[in-house]
């Protein structure tokens, strides 16, 4: 295990640069400070609860919108709870959906207890370990690259889990109304009548 | 020869433009499970929790596609911080067709507390369920959800009931011989 952390704020600004048109999902907590911070815009989806779900509802958007890139970004204590949906993920290999882990090994916002992949779990072994061809553990600013460029061109799925700092982030709050932030999303994606009127 | 209820299923599936199916096998989905498997515009996505199912419905929902989620009686109770936290919060649309264990002439006394749950947990999470024991009743049951899922954003829980389904000798199923020590 490294001890080198990336500051997750840099990194954030660093993959949101060659974000596109990727659709985003979040899982609950930091990434959605780091979210709304680096890159707030309608086709986000803010997860404020679900822990687990994350990479599942990633993989349901990945399905469903074949042709547009779906990234999620959660944190090792969400991706943690949902462990299976990344042999899921395998089972079906979405083209298009990339799993990004922020790991600061701890659970941020319970009072930073530390989380399994402080005491030696590596999600992207496990990731491999489920059927996952593509994963890739990033701590330094040479693997970054490496990751911003997978995301680019790369092949997907792909896990990766980059080590970050464990800090106290400053809070960018995007809305918590679950409605409000579905529909929006729905609108950015399929267009206003279609996201009121499915067909 | 397939259900009669699991045929018709299947055709509603399509007649609702169903794209997503997320299921965890039970042997009373079996021929379902196999038509959608079988079925080029359908994503039958197998997953290793019912939880799971709940992400995938709204991840699918999200990007503008519908989805069924299909689990036995017991893997309702995995799913419940996912239904509470991420389908009503949000009001997404969910449409799950459980075959239940636990009730008429079941065998295994582990599955009966969580077969006699699944309603009121369900109920109380805001899902609305629809008990059916016949063939013509699921049919129904299945297309009233399904329309009430997608057109007014509703979480919709048809629950096959054992009477319906049978109450399988599950030992019989896997075993030639049975011995009891």
């Amino acid at each position: 295990m490294s001890d080198l952390k990336l500051n997750r704020s840099d990194v954030m600004k660093k993959i949101m640069a060659v974000r596109n048109n990727a659709l985003v999902i979040t899982g609950l907590g930091s990434p959605v400070w780091d979210l709304a911070a680096s890159d707030h815009r309608p086709d986000n989806f803010y997860s404020w609860g679900g822990m687990g779900c994350a990479i599942s509802m990633g993989l349901g958007c990945a399905l469903a919108q074949s042709e547009k890139k779906v990234w999620v970004i959660t944190g090792d204590g969400e991706a943690l709870m949902g462990l299976g949906s990344l042999a899921t993920v395998a089972a079906q290999r979405p083209s298009n959906l990339a799993v990004i882990v922020l790991d600061n090994e701890h659970y941020g916002e319970t009072g930073m207890q530390r989380t399994h992949t402080s005491h030696g779990t590596d999600i992207a072994a496990i990731a491999s370990g489920a059927g996952i061809q593509t994963t890739m553990t990033v701590n330094n600013p040479e693997t970054l690259e490496g990751l911003t460029t997978a995301l680019t061109t790369g092949l997907l799925p792909m896990v990766a889990v980059i080590k970050v700092a464990a800090g106290k982030p400053n809070l960018i709050l995007p809305s918590r109304d679950g409605v409000y932030i579905k529909n929006q999303f729905r609108q950015a994606v399929l267009g206003a009548t279609e996201a009121m009127h499915s067909s | 020869m397939p259900d009669a209820w699991t045929a018709e299923a299947h055709r509603l599936f399509k007649e609702f433009n169903i794209k997503t199916v997320g299921y965890v096998p039970d042997a009373g989905l079996t021929d379902l499970i196999n038509s959608c498997e079988a079925d080029n515009d359908i994503n039958a996505v197998v997953m290793t929790t019912e939880e799971e199912g709940i992400g995938l419905s709204a991840g699918a929902w999200l990007g503008g596609d519908k989805s069924a989620v299909l689990m036995q009686s017991s893997g309702v109770g995995n799913t419940v911080n996912a239904i509470a936290s991420i389908i009503t919060s949000c009001q997404f649309p969910l449409f799950m067709i459980v075959t239940m264990r636990g009730q008429y002439g079941e065998s295994n006394p582990w599955q009966i507390p969580m077969g006699q749950a699944v309603a009121p947990v369900l109920k109380s999470l805001g899902v609305h369920v629809f008990e059916v024991e016949t063939n013509k009743e699921a049919a129904e049951a299945i297309e009233a959800g399904l329309k009430m899922a997608f057109v007014s954003n509703a979480a919709v829980a048809v629950l096959i009931g054992q009477k319906l389904i049978g109450a399988k000798s599950f030992i019989a199923d896997v075993a030639e011989e049975v011995t009891h020590v």
